[in-house]
């Protein structure tokens, strides 16, 4: 890292704890452009091989060539917390980078759903993960690639189907409690049990007692595979959990982008503006950036589909600091996620100064502005988040023959799953599974409809 | 202070520097996407114009990008969304496109919908068919002449043209001689230098020519002619894989033959009636006047939709006749764009007589891409079971 770079960075820091943030330790690192285009593909700087990733690392290409697309940091979350700049990038733009790595440290040590995911799923994320990579490479050695990749393909397609309210290391469902002894007969019982006129009572049951898997429908997909998966060999378990693991630590990080990029994003902004340290120059430079990175549209359009979470998170975040002072500010931070976050704070007053509004898109592509409530509004912007984004996907039975049944909440959902990529997921699974495995859900029509591989 | 100091040297190296993931990723993808197509190759192939091209030797099949399928929700008639941006409620921001298109708009980011294409090496289809169709190999004739002097290479010698040192067996000879030499011995010397040695030996010949016999009378439409080409083609490149050095000789005729260039052969449109003796004689003239058949395997390739001129019979007959015993094997194709075929047109019934005198040929009828395959497979399995 360049001296001036250096200092810049041990003085911002300084200033950021002194505003009181609080995190743990930041290690800074440069690195070449390439490496963050593989991180926003991967997600992490060493992640288990799959093909997937290499479609998604195409596009990403593709759109970097096409200028469409600049990465300016990223960082994990972790002791100590791992942050990542551009090599190529200008020292101002690094200067506001360092800044805003700072308000991420700070979120991450604070956020209780990012504590309570770096409880579970451990302080060294980026050297798990990468411990999970070198894991997947000795099964390739061992089994052979079509197997691991057979894994790899029912694993991650399930990625996000885990249920972050049980801990990471879940315990199985406790054993069915034994039926209560019958009473000792004593004088009370005796004459309960003989009231004139009625029948006495049968015997209890005691045969076995009816043990039924999951005992509720189960959400977390991956841990149920990987524990009652009847023919699972042990590294392919392994694998489920692996990915498991990350996905307890993608799932806040999820929650919270609008947030924790606001979060950010607010304190980039105030702490380069109270750095009387940089030269004026440096921090005009600075502030073009910030305004690059949190304006709401493409440069040269007046109308976007999609909100920029820098931009949205931001402004909110203005405003709380406005309304409740920086105290206040920081208990939303450590209590909220992006559902409250929104719902609690974008007002319609904001909303309207944003001119934030819900269009409907139709099936033949017209796009239409639709006139909309403050609600409609925030579930437009945070629907797309629910459930991790995914389906309601729940584990219904695990029949005796070890068929696995699968039931899909259409009704939270709104609607049926599409049946083609259903299939093919059912597909993924069966291969791993080895016994039947069913998915119920409904088609166009609300009929239900029953998928099987 | 952080991985790269741990991990690396002074002087970059980096450890993220040493493999790209996505490279070896997106790598993987497209050998995923290969296993696909080949598996569904002789369809692909079939229906691509893999002649426009043909210099370059690779086939361009577009193929989509693999998705990696999740559970998804049905797509709704409606998607709601958030945007920003001075509008009022009702403003139409993009119009409809009437039907079809529709995933586009909702989802720009649709990675099923991106296509991209593949080259393919037609050595290497060709690999996987006759691997796929589990075809023989094409074998030189044999017991004939078709025999020429060849050097090759045969025993080794200790003096020799540099250019001709064995030098594994020269490494071999100095270890031996220093095993027993012990620890004072020089590495090489030169009574270990070892050189391959050349002698002449009868070789079977490994030059094919090919004669491809076009009907390009008004009959013949562009259907028809697809097939040809394409059935030409893959017959050619079957050969090309046996023989080092393949000369091809394009005839097309209508009721007069004319000798073309591999370019505009198939271009060639003509006017009128049919005479395949006149193409027939051509090849016979262009075979006697270049081809040695003591020097080359000679294939014949006839496509013609089976019309022929009834005058032409006798000729035509007697013009094959003259032929076949110059040719390792002769194949006729029959094209059209009709069904139920059973090679009795005019021009079949010729070449199942000469089939039935127990000459080296074979028919097939082609109505479709589909055919060309099963035709190529009983071309080069009845010519294996011919020249055995």
């Amino acid at each position: 890292m360049p001296a001036k770079l250096q200092e810049y960075v041990t003085r911002i820091e300084a200033l950021g704890k002194q505003l009181g943030l609080e995190y743990y330790p930041v290690d800074f690192e440069l690195v070449p452009p390439s490496f963050m285009m593989e991180v926003a593909v991967y997600g992490l700087p060493v992640r288990m091989p799959h093909w997937s990733f290499g479609v998604r690392w195409i596009y990403q290409m593709v759109q970097h060539k096409m200028g469409h697309s600049r990465i300016f940091e990223v960082v994990f979350p972790g002791n100590p917390n791992r942050a990542y700049l551009v090599n190529n990038n200008t020292i101002e733009e690094n200067c506001l980078v360092t800044a805003h790595v700072l308000g991420h440290a700070d979120f991450s040590h604070n956020n209780l759903l990012f504590v309570n995911s770096q409880r579970q799923a451990g302080y060294h994320i980026v050297e798990q993960a990468a411990a999970h990579a070198h894991r997947i490479d000795e099964a390739v050695e061992i089994a052979g690639q079509r197997r691991v990749e057979a894994v790899l393909d029912a694993a991650l397609a399930l990625e996000q189907h885990i249920d972050i309210h049980y801990p990471i290391n879940r315990p199985d469902y406790p054993p069915p409690k034994k039926p209560a002894e019958p009473p000792p007969p004593d004088e009370f019982h005796h004459r309960f049990a003989h009231l004139p006129g009625s029948e006495p009572p049968k015997p209890r049951a005691t045969g076995p007692i009816e043990t039924h898997i999951p005992p509720h429908p189960e959400a977390d997909l991956l841990w149920f595979i990987a524990r009652y998966g009847p023919a699972l060999e042990d590294w392919e378990r392994d694998i489920f959990l692996a990915v498991r693991e990350e996905s307890f630590y993608f799932q806040p990080v999820f929650n919270c982008q609008i947030m924790n990029e606001g979060w950010a994003s607010y304190w980039h902004a105030r702490i380069l503006r109270e750095a009387d340290f940089l030269p004026s120059e440096l921090y005009l430079n600075a502030m073009k950036t910030h305004s690059d990175v949190v304006r709401p549209y493409g440069t040269d359009k007046q109308i976007a589909l999609a909100i920029n979470p820098y931009h949205l998170g931001f402004n909110i975040w203005e405003r709380v600091v406005a309304d409740y002072g920086i105290d206040g500010a920081r208990r939303v931070m450590k209590e909220e996620d992006d559902f409250g976050f929104i719902r609690n704070y974008l007002s319609a007053e904001l909303a309207q100064d944003l001119d934030l509004f819900v269009y409907e898109a139709k099936r033949d592509g017209e796009v239409r502005v639709t006139e909309s409530n403050l609600h409609e509004l925030h579930e437009a912007i945070i629907g797309p988040k629910y459930n991790f984004g995914a389906p309601r996907v729940l584990v219904d039975d695990l029949r005796a023959d070890g068929t696995l049944v699968l039931r899909h909440d259409h009704n939270s959902d709104g609607r049926g799953l599409e049946p083609q990529r259903a299939q093919r997921v059912l597909e993924y699974v069966h291969k791993i599974w080895r016994r039947p495995v069913i998915l119920y859900t409904v088609d166009a029509r609300g009929e239900e409809e029953c998928l099987r591989a | 202070m952080s991985l790269s100091d741990t991990l690396a040297g002074e002087h970059g190296n980096r450890w993220y520097d040493l493999f790209s993931r996505g490279t070896r990723d997106w790598l993987r993808h497209n050998e995923k996407i290969r296993e696909a197509v080949n598996k569904a190759l002789p369809d692909l192939i079939a229906h691509s114009d893999v002649l426009s091209r043909p210099e370059d030797r690779t086939v361009q099949v577009p193929v989509r990008f693999m998705e990696h399928y999740r559970f998804r929700l049905l797509n709704p008639q409606q998607q709601k969304g958030a945007g920003q941006g001075k509008v009022q409620p009702g403003d139409v921001l993009r119009p409809g496109q009437g039907r079809g298109e529709g995933a586009q708009g909702s989802g720009g980011n649709e990675e099923g919908g991106v296509s991209f294409v593949m080259e393919f090496k037609v050595d290497d289809i060709l690999d996987w068919l006759w691997e796929e169709l589990q075809l023989p190999n094409l074998k030189p004739r044999e017991g004939s002449q078709v025999e020429i002097e060849d050097y090759i290479r045969e025993g080794w010698d200790k003096k020799g043209a540099r250019s001709r040192l064995d030098r594994r067996r020269t490494i071999k000879q100095a270890v031996k001689r220093r095993a027993v030499q012990g620890e004072s011995a020089v590495p090489i010397t030169n009574d270990d230098l070892r050189f391959r040695q050349l002698v002449k030996r009868q070789q079977p010949t490994t030059n094919a020519v090919v004669f491809f016999l076009l009907d390009v009378s008004s009959s013949m439409d562009d259907h028809c002619r697809k097939l040809a080409k394409t059935f030409f083609f893959w017959a050619l490149q079957g050969i090309r894989r046996q023989f080092v050095r393949v000369e091809t000789v394009f005839i097309a005729h209508t009721i007069e033959a004319w000798e073309f260039q591999e370019e505009e052969f198939f271009k060639v449109h003509g006017e009128g009636g049919t005479q395949s003796s006149s193409a027939l004689q051509k090849a016979i003239e262009i075979a006697s006047e270049r081809y040695d058949p003591s020097r080359y395997n000679s294939y014949l390739f006839y496509a013609s939709d089976g019309d022929n001129f009834m005058e032409d019979r006798h000729r035509a007959r007697a013009a094959l006749e003259a032929l076949a015993p110059r040719m390792n094997f002769l194949g006729y194709a029959e094209v059209s764009g009709r069904h139920h075929q059973r090679l009795n047109t005019e021009v079949g019934v010729l070449f199942r007589r000469l089939q039935e005198q127990g000459a080296p040929c074979g028919s097939y009828a082609i109505s479709n891409e589909a055919d060309i395959w099963p035709a190529i497979k009983a071309f080069f399995t009845q010519q294996a079971e011919e020249a055995a």
